[in-house]
């Protein structure tokens, strides 16, 4: 048999996943009655729901011929959240300038061109900004420099 | 008469200095992000909320729901310049506004979408104020049954008219009642789908989901696409209508006003599906439905009025029943919780204050946006042109900012990267984001009225048949379902003919 709608397949084997990993973890909590309805009910009454409709979905990639599975753009897509990771990371150890010079570089990396001059201008602007804004204006508690310049 | 005291009560909120100015802030910064093709209103309102935290609520609200229908009036003007829709809900002032553009009508274009899109939000806020308090009455005596079915019909609309595939809307909705659930359960105490981990006793919060879904995983998906936009800055000249082009429009803004009031209100409408709507109603009264397309003036003058008014009378279900139409409004569901004010019907005679200041400050940032915009165009044009290469480190930077600032957590920008990545591969499949954060937000409160109304009614599911408003809620649901499968089915069935 052969998979005419590859995105109808994945999607569906997604719900599915996703259905079936709820009930399995539920299971872990009291069902109760429809009366008192314990933690796991509404839960497991969901996951089946999803998981039916993941069957469905992915069923009929079988049947009707869906769209194919476009192109994937690995590279921004990488890139973005691996600048995400790292902020989220270096914020606390290196601070606010520092955490936002790596987002910002690492982010501009996946964007089409990367020109360092104008990436450099950009992250002081949006620094500039930030510490006015956030720190100052707004006082969100933020550290700005690595704990060891100390302040 | 109540509702002019009642206004009068919102005018004095609303024209407060302090109101002013953040209702003169969220116009600007949603017409801004309208003008920008690549940001919404959904994203720019969930980078705004960790801000709210330490503005008073009222002007909290004033400024995000400026962003909202601001972000209307500037989807235009991309709309008729660039051929690009700024906003999803200018897609079809595209069709004539750029060919009037091309024949050198720019400026009535945009004066036209402008005085339309005033008129009708002049309109809507005084719906609102009408519709409101009835509705509210009703909604206080809605019992566990009724809110629970009033949450189905939200949720089955929501999907119905998202566009795509029915199926996966609906599965994404349940995927985002699901997630809502992850936490500690209110009434046994138990900690679900945590995994152990002590960030998430009190849930995945919804601004991080928002943020990570819409925010993150858009700059992903816009980095996909290299294109480069041509702009249309052949200098605007002569921005006044003539008289008979304000006498063509002036029906049709009529119209495109009456069609988005009535379709906002309804859970799941607002401003793309009344503009749809008003083009397709335009270009059936006409006597000339060939012009539609090739610059046809009341092609912009009736779906702007349109997208404005059903913008605004979608606030009408998030104030008086607490239920979001349409995912900017459950954003604005979150900006009240933050704030600690529960939404639904109790808001309006508990603070009356806030209800009402909202509706005037609505009127008020209408007559900003006409007044502001049309001197403003010249710079939006020039907006037009930085390159977004330049704009998405900074919508990333402020992603980030905003929902580490929530709780001073580096693991809920973590969790929005997870967010981000599961985004961007739902927009892969062809699966809309949107319902799952409806869904997301309808979760808890939908097992607590499905809990309470199982437990009223001693374990028995007719109760949600039986009581009459929630049987005609669950039957409305029911009716919307089979108008849309029905012509699918048809057409499947066709397609298998013809093979």
């Amino acid at each position: 048999m052969k998979v005419t709608g590859s995105k109808d397949f994945w999607a569906g084997l997604m719900f599915i996943a996703f259905g079936l990993g709820f009930i399995v973890v539920a299971r872990d909590y009291a069902m109760g009655s429809a009366v008192r309805m314990g933690p796991a009910y509404f839960p497991t009454v969901l996951g089946g729901l999803l998981a039916a409709l993941g069957l469905v979905i992915g069923g009929r990639a079988f049947v009707a011929a869906g769209e194919r599975l476009g192109h994937f753009a690995l590279r921004p897509t990488a890139l973005v959240l691996l600048s995400v990771v790292l902020f989220a990371l270096a914020l606390r150890p290196i601070g606010l300038v520092g955490a936002t010079l790596i987002l910002i570089f690492v982010g501009a990396l996946g964007g089409a061109e990367f020109e360092w001059r104008e990436v450099a201008l950009i992250y002081l602007v949006l620094i500039g900004f930030s510490v006015a804004a956030f720190y100052y204006g707004l006082g969100l508690p933020f550290q700005l420099w690595p704990a060891f310049v100390g302040r | 008469m109540e509702i002019l005291s009642n206004l009068g009560l919102g005018l004095a909120v609303a024209l407060g200095v302090q109101n002013v100015l953040y209702c003169l802030f969220g116009v600007l910064l949603g017409t801004l992000i309208g003008v920008l093709p690549g940001i919404g209103p959904l994203a720019t309102i969930a980078m705004l909320l960790p801000i709210t935290f330490t503005l008073p609520p009222i002007s909290a609200l004033i400024m995000l729901a400026g962003i909202y229908y601001g972000a209307q009036y500037g989807g235009s003007t991309t709309a008729i310049l660039v051929n690009l829709p700024g906003e999803a809900s200018s897609v079809v002032t595209v069709l004539d506004g750029y060919q009037m553009a091309r024949q050198g009508r720019a400026g009535p274009a945009l004066a036209v979408a402008a005085l339309g899109s005033f008129f009708a939000g002049c309109v809507a806020t005084f719906v609102i104020a009408l519709a409101a308090p009835p509705l509210a009455e009703v909604a206080l005596k809605f019992g566990p049954a009724e809110y629970f079915s009033l949450m189905v019909l939200g949720l089955i609309a929501a999907t119905v008219l998202a566009h795509g595939s029915l199926l996966k809307a609906i599965a994404m909705m349940v995927l985002g009642l699901l997630l809502g659930l992850v936490g500690t359960d209110v009434n046994s105490g138990v900690q679900r789908f945590t995994f152990g981990l002590p960030e998430l006793s009190d849930g995945v919060g919804f601004v991080i989901v928002a943020m990570g879904m819409f925010g993150v995983a858009e700059i992903m998906t816009n980095l996909e696409h290299r294109g480069s936009r041509e702009i249309f800055v052949k200098r605007v000249s002569n921005l006044l209508p003539s008289r008979k082009d304000m006498r063509d429009a002036f029906p049709a803004m009529v119209r495109g006003t009456a069609v988005g009031s009535v379709l906002g209100i309804l859970p799941g409408g607002g401003a793309l599906l009344s503009s749809f709507a008003s083009y397709t109603i335009e270009k059936k009264v006409s006597k000339h439905p060939e012009s539609f397309g090739k610059g046809n003036i009341r092609g912009v003058a009736g779906p702007e009025s349109a997208n404005n008014a059903g913008s605004q009378t979608s606030f009408i279900p998030m104030l008086t029943l607490g239920i979001p139409g349409n995912p900017v409004m459950a954003l604005m569901i979150g900006a009240m919780m933050i704030q600690g004010i529960a939404p639904g019907p109790q808001v309006m005679t508990e603070r009356p204050d806030l209800f009402w200041g909202m509706i005037a400050s609505m009127w008020v940032g209408n007559l900003m946006l006409v007044i502001l915009n049309l001197p403003l165009i010249g710079m939006w044009i020039k907006l037009l042109t930085v390159p977004y290469r330049m704009l998405f480190p900074a919508i990333l930077l402020f992603c980030c900012i905003g929902v580490y600032s929530i709780n001073n957590s580096s693991f809920d920008v973590l969790v929005m990267a997870a967010f981000a990545v599961f985004g961007y591969a739902c927009v892969k499949l062809d699966c809309e984001p949107a319902p799952l954060i409806l869904g997301f937000i309808l979760g808890p409160l939908m097992e607590e009225n499905l809990r309470r109304a199982m437990l009223l009614s001693r374990g028995d599911p007719t109760t949600f048949v039986t009581k009459p408003i929630s049987a005609a809620l669950l039957a409305v649901a029911v009716a919307l379902l089979l108008v849309v499968i029905a012509p699918a089915v048809r057409k499947r069935r066709e397609e298998a003919f013809q093979e």
